[in-house]
């Protein structure tokens, strides 16, 4: 089983159009994992039937029972998170700013603090248009612990790829370097990183490309929008060289990109010149993992 | 009576790469022609902001947070450090105690219910502000070190540095991460007015409620700024019109810009309607927030 994680660094840089191109071509011998749960869109063009839903619970929120409460104020002292707040002598948690680590629970004398599991957000199995099981999330507005909804989406794919013998897991993953990132990376094979030729595209690359070089993940490039600025995409490409990530392929500047989202669609959906530069990407990608393919 | 407060502006997105980086130091520099204007990149996992501001990055501070570390020689191995741990930060194995540091929230429990001082807390660094000065634009780069998982306290930090040394900036830009979770809601915070920079794909809209109803449930006024106008389609607009929510530019898509915004140059010295939809970007803020 190869389990291929797209990342970017930069956002906007073209990883799910990608993603859910590569999963196109992979049909049914696939599990698809969004692991965007902070900004999901891949159900836009992948169509997943959201056939089965359940409420993620994750972390802990601290509740204060005012009956209890002797007003002692020892909770909001020691709250480093500033979420305990006395207006008019009422002790009252602010639930966005809790981060459920339960020191108030622990240190009142009057035990009128209890921790209450938390509704972060909603899991989904899928049956996709390409015939593939996809597992995707929807974070709740403003929740925490994304990296543990980016894990359960994960383990839910891997399990899946388990039992229905799927040769490969496809992962749309996050922007940035953080929690959600790093999560998304454990148990990867592959790291397929999608860049464009701007200067915060290098820039963000460098930097995610030193997180996945932490874990020791083969890596490899897309860089699309390549005809945008050629000297970048020079630039990008002496990177690439020194920090031996595979050149996957160059896709140019195009709005039948654009035009495709707007149908639904991937860009092998619609006519389009873009097919056989996906099915190189793919090719190669199996070459790099020893996987006789197609 | 003047007022004392400065105005805080967050430029903030759903989806990533729509353009919140572009507006924000174009909105910054061209504001600073008329007034001392500061802007800070809070987008600490990426920050790109300093790509487009003239002149050299200057080491302020490293940031720190607090994290326990372990005395063997006072530790009596009782577990409770362990068992108060929600985070698995902290884990008895055997005649040891292992602090996962990136795991660490620092809320001291483990640190402060220890019966023998065992775990101390320390300093652990987590990023870097540097800053750069060009004319009446100060600039303030907040970024996280590789491999530090949490965002949150260092764009908390980041925060509470502005209020204490750069309050006399009576204006105040701050350049957000993308999403909708903990890292956003951390750096909106305290500010005034949310601008939400969108762009009219299926996507765009998608990631646009999202944003929206992020705000909304922090109750944060916003406006939306749709980039790239001319591509995809006209859901955005049907979507801010039906839920009222104004629309305070539309930047036209323009290959022009994409490339200006390439080579890290700032867009609208070199494009006038973008300069005038900055202006009214700003003109609308000001008129209509007070802070």
């Amino acid at each position: 089983m190869n389990e291929i994680v797209i990342l970017s660094g930069k956002g906007g840089t073209g990883k799910t159009s990608i993603t859910a191109t590569l999963a196109m071509l992979a049909g049914s011998d696939a599990v698809i994992a969004d692991c965007d749960v902070d900004a999901a869109n891949m159900h836009l063009l992948l169509k997943p039937d959201f056939g089965k839903g359940h409420d993620f619970y994750s972390g802990e929120l601290a509740v204060i029972n005012q009956d209890q409460c002797t007003r002692c104020g020892i909770c909001e002292e020691k709250c480093r998170f500033h979420a305990i707040s006395s207006p008019g002598g009422q002790f009252q948690v602010n639930p966005i700013d809790c981060e459920g680590c339960g020191y108030c629970e622990k240190v009142c004398p009057a035990h009128a603090i209890t921790m209450q599991e938390r509704f972060s957000g909603n899991l989904y199995i899928s049956q996709t248009k390409a015939g593939s099981f996809m597992v995707h999330a929807r974070l709740d507005i403003g929740a925490e612990n994304s990296g543990k909804l980016v894990a359960r989406v994960k383990n839910e794919a891997k399990s899946l790829a388990v039992a229905e013998k799927k040769q490969w897991i496809i992962v749309d993953g996050s922007p940035g370097i953080g929690c959600p990132v790093i999560s998304s990376l454990s148990g990867a094979t592959y790291v397929i990183l999608v860049t464009e030729p701007t200067m915060s595209g290098l820039h963000d690359l460098k930097r995610i490309y030193a997180v996945i070089k932490k874990f020791r993940i083969k890596a490899g490039c897309i860089i699309n929008k390549y005809d945008l600025n050629a000297n970048k995409t020079n630039e990008i490409k002496r990177f690439l060289d020194e920090a031996e990530i595979l050149h996957l392929a160059d896709i140019p500047y195009d709005i039948l990109f654009t035009q495709a989202m707007v149908e639904g669609k991937t860009i092998i959906e619609i006519q389009s010149p873009y097919k056989p530069v996906f099915q190189q990407i793919w090719s190669k990608l199996s070459e790099q993992l020893n996987h006789k393919k197609q | 009576m003047i007022d004392h407060r400065p105005l805080k502006i967050a430029v903030a997105s759903g989806k990533g790469g729509t353009g919140k980086t572009m507006v924000s130091t174009n909105l910054a520099a061209l504001r600073s022609q008329s007034g001392s204007t500061l802007l800070v990149d809070l987008d600490v996992e990426e920050p790109n902001d300093f790509l487009f501001i003239p002149g050299e990055l200057v080491h302020v501070s490293d940031q720190f947070k607090m994290i326990p570390d372990w005395d063997q020689n006072r530790c009596t191995l009782c577990g409770i450090c362990s068992k108060v741990c929600k985070y698995h930060a902290v884990i008895q194995l055997g005649t040891y105690i292992a602090v996962f540091k990136e795991l660490c929230h620092g809320c001291y429990a483990c640190s402060e219910l220890c019966p023998v001082e065992a775990l101390p807390m320390h300093p652990y660094k987590m990023g870097t502000i540097s800053k750069k000065i060009s004319q009446n634009l100060t600039f303030l780069e907040s970024r996280l070190e590789i491999g530090e998982e949490q965002a949150v306290p260092l764009i908390h930090q980041t925060h509470n540095l502005v209020d204490k040394n750069y309050a006399d900036f009576k204006v105040q830009i701050f350049d957000c991460p993308p999403g909708t979770s903990c890292p956003v809601v951390a750096a909106v915070k305290d500010t005034d007015f949310v601008i939400l920079v969108t762009e009219p794909t299926p996507f765009g809209l998608n990631d646009l409620k999202l944003a929206v109803e992020t705000m909304r449930k922090l109750g944060k006024p916003v406006g939306v700024v749709i980039n790239r106008h001319g591509i995809g389609n006209d859901d955005v607009e049907v979507y801010c019109r039906q839920q009222q929510i104004p629309v305070l530019a539309k930047i036209p898509f323009s290959r022009q810009i994409a490339e200006l915004y390439s080579n890290g140059s700032l867009a609208y010295q070199e494009v006038g309607s973008l300069e005038s939809s900055l202006q009214q970007i700003f003109s609308y803020i000001q008129n209509t927030v007070k802070p």
